[in-house]
Parts: C-alpha cells; sequence; structure tokens
C-alpha cells in the first residue's frame, strides 16, 4: 500500500518530499557555504597568527595598529552584502512557503493536548495522520482547542503554529510517495513529545481507495447534525430573524454594528473562517446589516461547541447550496436574547484576519 | 572596623593601609576584617563579587546536573530515565536557572562588581548599599525561584509561553514567576549602579574613550538591563493577574491573545541574551590585547559595537515569533533587523584577529579560553544567520537547530568568555596562581566536548527533531548518542576548575601584581589582591588604554 521508509534507518538530510524543499534546501546549502567559509577564514587565522606571532621573548613589544579604515570598510561592507541577498532570497522563499495556491484543498487541523485531529474536505476525519494523495495540494487551516501546538512536517519544510482562537494557514504539495513525521514542535505540556503522527503520501490510486473507504457521510454530515442539535436551524432558516447561510462562504457580506456600533453603509468582510468562527463564539461582534444590535443569537463558547465540532460546522456552512436549508421542525424553542457580558466582546486576534 | 568600608570621601592616604596591617601580608580586601559579618554585610564592591561568585557558582552547579539529567535520559529514543512530565520540569528548571540564576549575573555581578569601579580608577560603585541589597535580591529570588523547581516544578519551559502557563499548567508557576520578578529587580538595580558610576565616579582623567572595553561592555550590558529587564516584571505580574485573578489578558477564551505574551516575553528575552553574551565580548577584547601584548585594533569601533548591540537588541524581538502568525510585514522587517546584529558581532571578531596580527602572542591559560571562545562563538554567529533568514527558519523553527546555535552563544560564547575572565583576573581577585596545566587541560576538554556535544544537534535540528521532546524517533539516536558523549567530556572540563581554583587557595603560589603584563589600571596600579579602597591616591590614567610600551621590563615578566 504505501512505500513505507524504515523508521530506524539512519540518515543526515532530511527527505526532500515536497515540492518547496528543494528551494529551502537550495538556500540552506547557499547559507552553508557562507558559514563555512567565513568560519573556515577566522580558524585559518587565528591558528596562523597564534603560531607565526607567538610570544618569541618576554621583551617583545609589538607596535599598535589603531586602525586601518580600507579594511574595516571591507569587513562591514561585504558582510553586509551578503545578508542582504540571504534577506531578499530568504523572503523570495518564504513567500513561496506561506502564500498558498488558490486551487488548494483545504484540511482542517485542530491541534489539542497531546494529539492532532484532521478533517478532510469530504467529512473524512483522522486522529494523528494524513493521508494525501501526491502531486496535489493541500491547504492546511490549523487552531488549537487549549494551549499553543506547531503543525510541522520537516520533510515537507513547513510549519506552523496552532494558536487557539486564530485560524492559521500552511500550504504543500508532497512531491514523494512514502510515510513522514508529523510532529508537534511547540512545547504543550506533559506528552508533548507523544504528539506525533504520520503523513502517508499516496499514489492517487491508493488514495481514491481509501478516501471511499474511510467516507462517514460526507458533506460535513457532522456539522449538518449540529446545526439542528444546537438550533442554529431555528432562525438561519428564515431571513427575517437571521440570514440565510446559502452559499455565503468567502462571500462579502455586509454588516450594519461592530463590537456594538453602528458602522457606516456599505461596510463589508469576507466571510471566511475567522468571520464564522467569530460570529458563532461572539455574536454580538459584528451583526449583519438589516438585524438588531444586541443579537438574538446564544454566545456558542467552548462548553457548547468545541473547536472540532465548530470546524464541523463551518464544513456545512461552506457545503450549503441555494435552498438547501433544511425546514425548521416546530418542537425547536426559540432562543433568548443575550444582553452584554463580557463573552459578548470580540476576542482579540481573532477579528480583522 | 567598618570605616574601611564605609568611608566614601576622598580617596585614603597611604598609611591607612600600612600602619594596621601586619608587616608580612600587606593591607587588602581579604583580610582587612575577617568576621562572618564583615562578609555578609560588606559593603565592598569586590567582596560583594566574590559572594556572587559563590551564588553563581552554586547555580552553575544546579543548572548542569539538570543538564546532565536531560541528556542522560536523551540517551535513548524511549522515556526510561525520567517521566514525562519529570522531563519537563527538568528542562524547564535547566533553563530557568541557567539564564536567571547564572548567565544574567554570571559576568556583570562577579567580575563587572569585582573589577568596573577599579578600571576606571575610583574607590566603589556609586550605590554601595544599593550594591549590597542586589545580592540580596539575587539570593532572596534565587532562593525562592529554586525551591519551586525543585519541590513541585513548573513544566512550562522557561518561555512561559500563554496559555499553557496561565490556563494549564499545574506546577509552580507564580512560585517561579515570583522568583523571576525578584531577580529582576537585582538585575535593575545592579544595571542601574554601574551606569551612575559609570558616568559619575571615573577618576581624574579618565575619559570615555579611556576606559577599558570590558566597561564600555559593561555600560552596554547594563543600560539593557535597565531598560529591558521592567517590561518582562509587568509580563509576569499580567500573568499573575490571569493565573489568579482570571483576568484575560492572553488567554483567548477569557477574550486574551496568546501572541501579546510572547512579543512581550521576547521584548525582554532577546535583549537578555545580550546581556549575557556583550559582557563575553568585553572580557575577549581585554584579553586578546593582552595576552598578544598589542594595543587592539579598532578600540573606538569595539567600543561602539557593544552599544549598537545592546541597541539593536532591542528591535529584533520577533524573529522567535515566525512561524506563530505574525504579519508578514512585520516578518520581513524584523528579518531584516535581525541581519543588522550580524554586522557589529562580526566587526568584533575581525578586530581581534586584527589585533592578533603582528603581536607577541602568549599562551597563558586565559588565551586558551580566548582561542575556544572565538571558534565557538564564531561557529554560533554564524548558524543564526540560517534564523534569520526567513525561508529556512520555518523549518528550522524549534527544533534542535535552534537548541544547538543558542548554546554555542550562551555556552560557547558566554561561558566560555566567563571562564577566560575567571582564569584573567583570578590572580588579582585571590592573590594565587592556578596550575597552567589543569587549566590548559580544562580549556581542551570544554571546547572538545562542547563540540561533540551540540555540534550534532544541527544535523538532529534540520533532520526535524523538535525541542523538548521527552522522546524522540529512533533513527535520530545516533546524533543522541554523541550529544550525551560530548557532555560527559563537557561537564568534565566544568568540573575540573571546580577543583584546581579553589585549591589554588591553598596550594598556588603568590601572584605578582602584573603577572600577565597588562596595561589597565587593576593590574598597572592595583595590588594583588587590591587594597580595600582599591588605590592608595588617585591613580594616574594614560593616554591609551592599551599602551603596552609604559610598561617596565619588570612588569612585563610574567612570573609563573
Amino acid at each position: 500500500m504505501v512505500n513505507s521508509m524504515f523508521a530506524s534507518e539512519f540518515q543526515l538530510f532530511p527527505t526532500q518530499a515536497s515540492s518547496v524543499a528543494p528551494a529551502v534546501d537550495l538556500l540552506t546549502l547557499f547559507i552553508l557555504a557562507v558559514n563555512v567559509g567565513i568560519t573556515v577564514l577566522v580558524m585559518v587565522l587565528l591558528v596562523v597568527f597564534a603560531i607565526l606571532f607567538r610570544r618569541k621573548s618576554e621583551s617583545d613589544l609589538p607596535k599598535a595598529i589603531h586602525g586601518n579604515v580600507p579594511l574595516e570598510i571591507f569587513w562591514t561592507a561585504i558582510p553586509s552584502v551578503v545578508c542582504l541577498v540571504m534577506f531578499f532570497w530568504g523572503v523570495k522563499v518564504w513567500s513561496e512557503i506561506v502564500v498558498a495556491p488558490r486551487d488548494a484543498t483545504e484540511i482542517y487541523v485542530v491541534g489539542r493536548q497531546w494529539m492532532w485531529k484532521l478533517q478532510h474536505p469530504g467529512g473524512q476525519r483522522e486522529i494523528n495522520s494524513l493521508h494525501i494523495p501526491v502531486g496535489s495540494t493541500f491547504k492546511m487551516i490549523v487552531t488549537a482547542e487549549d494551549v499553543i501546538h506547531s503543525f510541522s512536517i520537516p520533510d515537507f519544510r513547513v510549519k506552523v503554529d496552532a494558536v487557539p482562537g486564530r485560524y492559521s494557514q500552511m500550504w504543500f504539495t508532497a512531491t514523494k510517495p512514502g510515510k513522514y513525521h508529523l510532529y508537534c514542535t511547540e512545547f504543550c505540556g506533559t506528552e508533548h513529545s507523544r504528539m506525533i503522527g504520520w503523513v502517508h503520501v499516496m499514489e492517487r490510486e491508493d488514495y481514491s481507495r481509501w478516501l471511499n473507504e474511510q467516507a462517514e457521510g460526507g458533506d460535513g454530515l457532522q456539522g449538518r447534525k449540529l446545526f439542528t442539535k444546537l438550533q442554529c436551524i431555528t432562525c438561519h432558516s428564515d431571513a427575517n430573524k437571521a440570514p440565510l447561510l446559502e452559499e455565503i462562504f468567502r462571500k462579502e457580506r455586509e454588516i450594519g454594528f461592530m463590537d456594538g456600533k453602528p458602522v457606516a453603509p456599505g461596510t463589508r468582510v469576507l466571510a471566511a473562517e475567522s468571520y464564522l468562527r467569530e460570529s458563532i463564539r461572539y455574536p454580538n461582534a459584528k451583526i449583519h446589516r438589516g438585524f438588531s444590535y444586541p443579537s438574538i443569537m446564544p454566545v456558542y463558547d467552548r462548553d457548547l461547541v468545541s473547536e472540532e465540532e465548530l470546524l464541523q460546522l463551518i464544513t456545512y456552512i461552506r457545503s450549503l447550496k441555494q435552498g438547501d436549508t433544511p425546514a425548521r421542525t416546530e418542537e425547536t424553542p426559540s432562543p433568548q436574547p443575550t444582553a452584554g457580558g463580557e463573552k459578548t466582546f470580540a476576542a482579540p486576534g481573532s477579528g480583522n484576519k | 572596623m567598618s570605616t574601611i568600608n564605609l568611608d566614601r570621601g576622598l580617596i585614603a592616604g597611604a598609611d591607612g593601609g600600612t600602619t594596621t596591617a601586619p608587616a608580612k601580608a600587606p593591607l587588602n580586601y581579604l583580610n582587612c576584617e575577617s568576621t562572618v559579618a564583615s562578609w555578609l554585610l560588606t559593603l565592598d564592591h569586590k567582596r560583594i563579587g566574590l559572594l556572587y561568585l559563590v551564588g553563581i557558582t552554586a547555580m552553575f552547579i544546579l543548572g548542569g546536573t539538570f543538564a546532565s539529567l536531560i541528556r542522560f535520559e536523551l540517551l535513548t529514543p524511549k522515556g526510561d530515565v525520567l517521566s514525562g512530565d519529570s522531563y519537563n520540569k527538568t528542562f524547564t528548571a535547566h533553563g530557568v536557572v541557567m539564564i536567571f540564576l547564572f548567565l544574567i549575573p554570571s559576568i556583570p555581578a562577579v567580575l563587572g562588581n569585582f573589577l568596573l569601579p577599579i578600571m576606571i580608577g575610583t574607590k566603589d560603585v556609586a550605590f554601595p548599599r544599593l550594591n549590597l541589597m542586589s545580592f540580596y535580591l539575587y539570593v532572596g529570588g534565587g532562593i525562592f525561584l529554586s525551591l519551586a523547581l525543585l519541590f513541585g516544578g513548573v513544566d512550562t519551559g522557561w518561555t512561559f509561553y500563554t496559555p499553557l502557563s496561565s490556563s494549564y499548567a499545574n506546577g509552580n508557576v507564580m512560585a517561579a514567576a515570583l522568583g523571576v520578578f525578584i531577580i529582576g529587580f537585582s538585575s535593575i538595580l545592579t544595571g542601574l549602579n554601574f551606569i551612575v558610576t559609570i558616568h559619575r565616579m571615573r577618576a581624574p582623567g579618565m575619559t570615555w574613550f579611556r576606559m577599558p572595553l570590558f566597561v564600555w561592555a559593561m555600560y552596554a550590558t547594563s543600560l539593557v538591563q535597565v531598560l529591558g529587564t521592567p517590561v518582562v516584571a509587568i509580563t509576569v505580574s499580567l500573568l499573575g493577574f490571569e493565573r489568579i485573578l482570571g483576568v484575560g489578558i492572553f488567554d483567548p477564551r477569557l477574550g486574551g491573545d496568546p501572541i501579546l505574551f510572547q512579543h512581550m516575553f521576547w521584548f525582554y528575552s532577546h535583549p537578555a541574551v545580550y546581556i549575557m553574551i556583550i559582557p563575553s565580548l568585553g572580557v575577549a577584547s581585554e584579553l586578546v590585547t593582552t595576552f598578544s601584548r598589542k594595543g587592539i585594533f579598532g578600540y573606538e569601533i569595539i567600543a561602539c559595537s557593544s552599544i549598537a548591540i545592546a541597541i539593536f537588541g532591542f528591535i529584533v524581538w520577533a524573529h522567535h515569533m515566525f512561524t506563530s502568525g505574525i504579519s508578514p510585514y512585520a516578518a520581513m522587517v524584523f528579518s531584516f533587523l535581525t541581519f543588522s546584529v550580524a554586522i557589529p558581532s562580526g566587526i568584533k571578531v575581525f578586530s581581534w584577529l586584527a589585533t592578533m596580527f603582528k603581536g607577541s602572542i602568549s599562551y597563558a591559560s586565559p588565551m586558551m579560553f580566548f582561542f575556544g571562545f572565538i571558534g565557538l562563538f564564531t561557529i554560533g554567529g554564524m548558524t543564526g544567520l540560517f534564523l534569520s533568514t526567513l525561508g529556512t527558519d520555518i523549518h528550522l523553527h524549534d527544533t534542535y537547530f535552534v537548541v544547538a546555535h543558542f548554546h554555542y552563544i550562551m555556552v560557547g560564547g558566554a561561558i566560555m568568555g566567563y571562564m577566560g575572565g575567571m582564569h584573567y583576573w583570578w590572580p588579582k581577585i585571590t592573590g594565587k596562581m592556578y596550575s597552567e596545566l589543569w587549566s590548559k587541560v580544562s580549556a581542551a576538554l570544554i571546547f572538545v566536548g562542547f563540540n561533540f556535544t551540540f555540534f550534532p544537534q544541527f544535523f538532529l535540528g534540520y533532520l526535524g527533531m523538535p525541542r523538548r521532546y521527552h522522546e524522540y524517533p529512533e533513527e535520530l539516536q545516533v546524533l543522541n548518542v554523541l550529544s550525551t558523549v560530548g557532555a560527559s567530556v563537557l561537564a568534565l572540563g566544568y568540573i575540573l576548575p571546580l577543583l584546581y581554583l579553589p585549591g589554588s587557595l591553598f596550594f598556588g603560589a603568590k601572584a605578582p601584581k602584573n603577572p600577565w603584563g597588562a596595561s589597565t589600571l587593576e593590574w598597572t596600579e592595583c595590588e594583588s589582591p587590591p587594597h580595600p579602597h582599591n588605590f592608595e591616591s588617585n591613580p594616574p590614567i594614560p593616554d591609551h588604554v592599551y599602551d603596552y610600551s609604559q610598561l617596565s621590563k619588570e612588569a612585563v615578566r610574567v612570573s609563573h
């Protein structure tokens, strides 16, 4: 099934298994060359001077050289130029690492003490492992349930911190089938070193077979169940009570209130993951134009909806097509409005992203 | 009896000492008084320096013991010596003790206290009582912190990142934070004392550009201590508000922002790296000129580069946060600024080499430590370039590459410089010569052991081994075993001076006034060990601080 590397095989350099790895390694080699060059120069001069100019007599009294302007300009200018080259080259490689291609398939990742939970667009869920086909581009949307973690795949040369309350991004295209380490690289408590797993890069046929075996409903089935269970359906099925959520994902939405204050007509926000998360956790942070403040929507804090469930809800919302919203059933009671309270404020860091 | 220490008027005449001391041993700061109180309540900067020496040596042994436990555990991929929780508490304790209780006070509080007033030709620091208070804040905070780490422990890492430290960790986080808070004041007061001393207490004729480069380094360090340390005090206070009172500052569940903590923490803790390394750079400048017996190359540039490093040190902190989701523009600015620190550091290394050029180089043991220092500091500095470059830092961040890099700077640079300084000034401080043979063996063991310990970690890091891992994949064992073996050699290198240096007090030959043929005031105008008032009258200040032509043939003769 998967050509796995032997776990105990000794190696000195990591495998190049993603599209950005060669660029990172090339830059590394350049810096290494500069390192070796300068370090060897310093060591050789040190040893040569120490031998050549060793004290021959206790009455030696060498003449001081107080400075040499051309020499000093030389050893200030040359390292500065070399540093500038590293800086610009570094920015170039880094922009390749951080700017995801538009056509990437999105996978949601939640880190928690002490495991990685991953969710594929089709609803397949994995813990501490990730199955992907070779050659396709994936974007990880990463957050954390509790403390800060960091999602790291060394053979892909990529890493991003999983910060509670934020969605970070990371992308890669695997170029070589195999089994690669997945680590948590931000210290997260007692079992930090067990928050590890494997990335399985599979041939396309193997991957399709795996997907079919794993499918458990798809289209955010879990999210759809939550949508009813949490009674989102009560209002979000009636455009007079709350905005309908069909085909809103990644669209501009006009808002009427922000942090409790009316905003100018035409103020828009992008309904991406951060906005949806904020609207669920802190309904009063931004209110859609045409609805009143405070919102009648209850605050769904962590006790009601976990980060993982939140992502399932988002998956469901993004799958909603025109006319998909299920009809409200009569037995669900109407929620009471929530006014004021500390939890209605927007979480710093979760807004304007 | 106490007039010797308390009298802070003009420098006393020569009669003050000679009439009271026995004919054989001239009066010095060690034999002038011998009661326990005369040590514990001393206001003499030299005695306070020695008190610190005892304190930081104890802390170095404690921190080193934790380091040994870590390396022992990492001998095998599975967690077998320590449980996960104990391992986490051990590396936290190692980091906290080594950074806050050893490295930050090491050179400034021991050598700086002892030497700074002498080097600028004065009798004491500006505020001797404050100096003693700094010491007791250090002792109080140190005991508090050590107890918190030993009994119960803290498992957050020395970085105390939120929300792990504020809402999740169960250990003595608040006790440790309080310890850091108290020690911070010790650091601030020492820095303040040094700044005022350098500004106000220089002997007549001691202009700014006649000060030894060690004093310039102390000045730069003190600026960072005074300006940076209050921020860490504020940060741990806010941590306390959140952990004890539940005020939402850093924990997103309470409406806080965990990244804010990282900004505040590194705003102090990055400059703190310079508190640790700049003093060693100052020591290195003293060593290279003395043991090449040649005026330093580019005195003004080296002096100003210490100040430049201190200032740049304040504007690079976010390079610790390239993967934590800071804005791309911020990341680029901080990467660029980080490169700017490389330039003054490079200038120093090249200037030291130029000082050796056509010098008369002695192989005395302090110079051996200097050679080791240059080698390790250069590797440490150069490998920093991988981490300031954005494209490579993403892969290397939070791996063993970072661990190797900062140990090359902190242990290879800062501690090697401290060892060089201790060996250089030991005859002045104690009046005794130590064993040249054993000290050279120690320098060699430290250099070899150090490289074996930390060089393999660069490879471990590039392979992706994360920091702070109690267990690791099997294929990484070979490199970890190498590292642990190296650490054993390194430990031996550090144990030796703990034996032969104290041993020299009993068996060492009497140190002459100027055994190395150095040109600064502590050697040319002060006895070994110095008079309680340092000088018997205002010392004459030469036009150039490193002018060896002024030394008489007698002073130049190396006596061992």
